[in-house]
This record gives C-alpha cells, structure tokens and sequence, in this order.
C-alpha cells in the first residue's frame, strides 16, 4: 500500500531535554492513527513536526511521496494539504462559524466569496452545525467550536487530518459530537493522525495504535490486535492505569 | 462676558485658520505616529537583538523626555546642522517622533494580546506568515488597540497646542495674541476653547465610529443606535455584550 506519510527516524530536542527519540512511522492513505500515550510524552510535538510547525533536528518525513522535512520556505504550502485542530479550537475569534471556514479558501486559494459560503454551508451541515453559521465563537460551546474547527480544517480539502488532543478541553457531555464527527470522517477515508486520550475512540475508529512514552514510540500496532491485549509491556502499564 | 464677541472669534479667520492648523497638526503628526510606531511594533515583534536595541533606545529617549523639549530641540537645533526646515514641519517631526514611540506600545501591546495559538491556526491552515498577520492577529489587534488610539488622538489634539513656542499659528497662539492685542482674555480664550472642545467631540464620535467598524458583531446589532447614546455606553446591547 502506498504511504501517505512516512516518518524516520525524526529527532527533536528543546533545549537539553529530547522530546522526539528517533520516532519512525507510516500512516497509509485512509487509514486513521491514534497516538496514545502519558502527557509529556512527545505526541503533540510529533504532530506539530509532521506539519512543520516544528521543525526536527534530524531524521526525514516524506509526504504523498516527497522528501518534505527541510522544506522551510515551501512550509505554507505543504500545510494547505494538512487540516489540523486544536485542543483549544482556536477559531478565529473576529470572525464568525462560516467566515471562519471561508478565511483560508478565499484568501489563500482565490475562492470567490459566494463559492467560500457555499463550501461552508455545506461543511458546516457536515459537522451538524448548519444553524450556527453566523455566530461568533465567544457565542459557541466547546464542542460546537470544536466542530467548526474540524469544518474550517477540511475548507482547505486536505489529503491528512492532525487532531491534537481535540476534545481535551472539552466537558465531558460535549466530547461525543466531537468524537462522532472524527469517526464519520475517517469512515468517509480521510486519513487522520489523532491524538487523544479517548480509548473508546480509539477502539472505534483506529485502524492503528500507535503508544508513546518519554519521546519514544514504543509500539504499533493494528487496533485490534492492541486492544486484544497482545501488547508490548509498557503499553500495557499504560492501558491498566487509564482504563483504572 | 460678551456673547456676541467670542462668537466673532468664533468666526473670525484667524480663529478659523488657527483650528485648521491644530487639525492639521494633529491629523499629520498622528498619522506619522502611527507610522513610527507600526514599524518599531513590527521590528519588536520580530524579536531580533539589534531590533529590540533600537526600538528600545526609541522609546527610551522619546519618552523620556518633554514634548515642548523635543519640540524646541528639533525647532533650534536643527538648522545649526543645516538642516533649515519649516516651524510647521519642526513641529509635525517632533509630535510624530514622540507619538511613535507611545504607539509602538499600544501597537505593540495589541498584538501581544491576540495569542500564539490564533496565529499557529493560521499557519496550520496554510498562510503565509503575511498572511497570518494581514487576516488573523492584525483585525483582532486592532479592535484591542483602537480604545487607547483613541485617547492618543484627543491627547495629541491638546498637545499641539505646545507647538506654539515655536510660532506655529496654530488656535492657543492665535488665541493668546487675539487676547493681549484687544485686552479679552475671556472671549478669546472661550473661543479657542470652544474650538478645541468641538474637536475633540467630532474625534470621540469618530472613535466610535471606527471601534464599530472594527466590530463585525456590534455593526451587526447596534445599526439603529444613535451615535450620542452609543458615546454613553447607555443601550442595552452594550450592557449584555
């Protein structure tokens, strides 16, 4: 199978503590990743590399077949094919649900405003928030900000989807919409990297999972075999102590 | 106390061309002010050595000393360096100079406040770094700054009044002259006076105006409220924003 995205070997240190130990890994086309592992333990910092936001030390990321990790001035560019959401959402917060999903087409791809709007409707009714268009994201729960934040993500068409920790910072009765909108999206085989602490969620839209612990990946495994409980040891630690 | 003579000064040419020239005066060295002080915010921002060196040295000796200092340094100085330039011009320099250096704080201050994350969504989207400041962090900047903008520009109205040391016939002087030529101090300094307050309304209302500009959800919902009962806070939609 062709790989969408291939990581080897990448390394990250910030300042005397390395945050990224030689981290190598595939994600195929469609496919859907959960990275799971302790806070601290480099995931964020994994995702962030993937798209350039930060840059590795050493190592190589290929993308759709192309050497991307030294691609500094092109930066922009590759992240137009990346959708990522936050734990924190970080819509834009002078603008409202739509115009926050027609900012990047129409400032970055030219898109007219009337096409902008309609590609908004149509995402916005796509993650169950079609009445919303028009309020502003102070006026939103998390959830629904969240929401939005996945909708203005795919505006750009992306071939992969980053979701850092994206329901985090949600309460809990809010973490399900979100969760659903993931899982319905990588049913429809948009290619994901998720990281997240939601082990149902993993067990029900992971194709892989991928455990993490002190910059390390530890293991990957397909879903099922994970859950089955033929793991790796400190995986297994990992699972008994957040599964209680 | 005659009415009628401080509505002659009112009226009178001088009187006119002497607020024309306060107008002027602030308008230009504002404008300039922010310029100086948009470029020392983006070169703090950039976060470079000699960048924060020199905006530093700026503010520290733009601030650190007097207007009417800067003004009669730049008005007497100048031409012993041959550089001859006009009293209107002198002034303008000095105002925009030590105007910049406040805006660069203002300026500055705005885009502090609009947070690291909002611009990593920027680039995570795709924007080129431009971008990311053109259409993320400088709309939101603006609607946090443009409150203490606000107060720059009635301050910079009553401080061009200092330019008048150095001749400029801008209203005080006009004022002042028209005082001691015909003994009327009352009259002519209520006229300057009624002038200087008129300014500052018509740039209150502006302000106003702007801030509403600059606030997609307030020109949404405050169309049909009069501008007077939005300079007092007073409708209900401000209560409950």
């Amino acid at each position: 199978m062709q790989h969408l995205l291939e990581i080897v070997g990448i390394n990250k240190s910030f300042g005397s503590v390395q945050v990224l130990k030689t981290c190598s890994m595939t994600v195929a086309a469609k496919e859907t990743v959960v990275v799971i592992g302790p806070s601290g333990s480099g995931k964020s910092t994994l995702l962030r590399s993937i798209n350039l936001l930060e840059p590795v030390d050493s190592g190589d990321i290929f993308f759709a077949g192309e050497n991307i990790t030294r691609e500094r001035k092109r930066a922009h560019l590759l992240r137009r094919q990346i959708g990522m959401v936050f734990q924190n959402f970080e819509l834009f917060a002078h603008l409202s649900a739509a115009a926050n999903v027609m900012l990047a087409p129409v400032k970055i791809l030219g898109m007219s405003r009337a096409d902008a709007h309609d590609v908004a409707v149509e995402l916005l009714r796509k993650v169950q928030i079609p009445e919303k268009a028009d309020a502003f994201p102070d006026e939103l729960s998390g959830g629904q900000q969240q929401r939005v934040a996945i909708a203005r993500a795919l505006a750009m068409r992306p071939k992969l989807m980053l979701y850092d920790e994206p329901t985090s910072a949600l309460d809990p009765e809010m973490i399900r919409e979100v969760l659903d909108v993931m899982a319905n999206l990588s049913a429809e085989g948009m290619t994901s990297i998720v990281v997240t602490h939601e082990m149902g969620f993993a067990r029900r839209a992971a194709d892989r999972i991928v455990f993490m612990e002190s910059g390390e990946i530890i293991e990957s495994a397909p879903s099922e075999q994970f859950f089955a409980g033929t793991v790796n040891e400190r995986s297994r630690r990992f699972l008994d102590q957040i599964l209680h | 106390m005659s009415v009628e003579l401080v509505l002659q000064y009112l009226v009178s040419p001088s009187f006119v061309r002497g607020a024309g020239m306060t107008l002027l005066l602030t308008v230009t060295s504002l404008f300039f002010g922010i310029v100086i002080g948009l470029a020392l915010a983006l070169i703090q921002e950039s976060r470079t050595r000699t960048g924060q060196i020199v905006t530093l040295a700026y503010l520290w000796l733009f601030r650190g000393t007097p207007v009417l200092f800067q003004v009669i340094f730049i008005y007497n100085v100048l031409p012993s360096f041959g550089i001859k330039l006009s009293a209107f011009v002198c002034a303008v320099l000095a105002l925009s100079l030590n105007e910049g250096a406040y805006m660069a704080e203002i300026l500055r201050s705005g885009l502090q406040a609009v947070k690291k994350g909002q611009r990593t969504a920027g680039l995570a989207l795709g924007m080129t770094g431009g971008q990311m400041m053109r259409h993320v962090v400088i709309p939101q900047a603006a609607r946090i700054v443009l409150p203490p903008i606000g107060n720059q520009m009635i301050g910079m109205l009553k401080l061009s009044a200092l330019v008048s040391v150095i001749a400029v016939e801008e209203l005080l002087l006009v004022a002042n002259q028209t005082a001691s030529a015909d003994f009327r101090y009352f009259e002519a300094l209520t006229a300057a006076g009624i002038y200087y307050l008129a300014m500052t309304t018509a740039f209150m209302g502006l302000q106003i105006i702007i801030e509403t500009v600059f606030d997609p959800k307030r020109r949404q919902r405050m169309r049909r409220v009069s501008l007077v009962e939005r300079m007092l806070r007073t409708s209900q939609s401000f209560a409950i924003r």
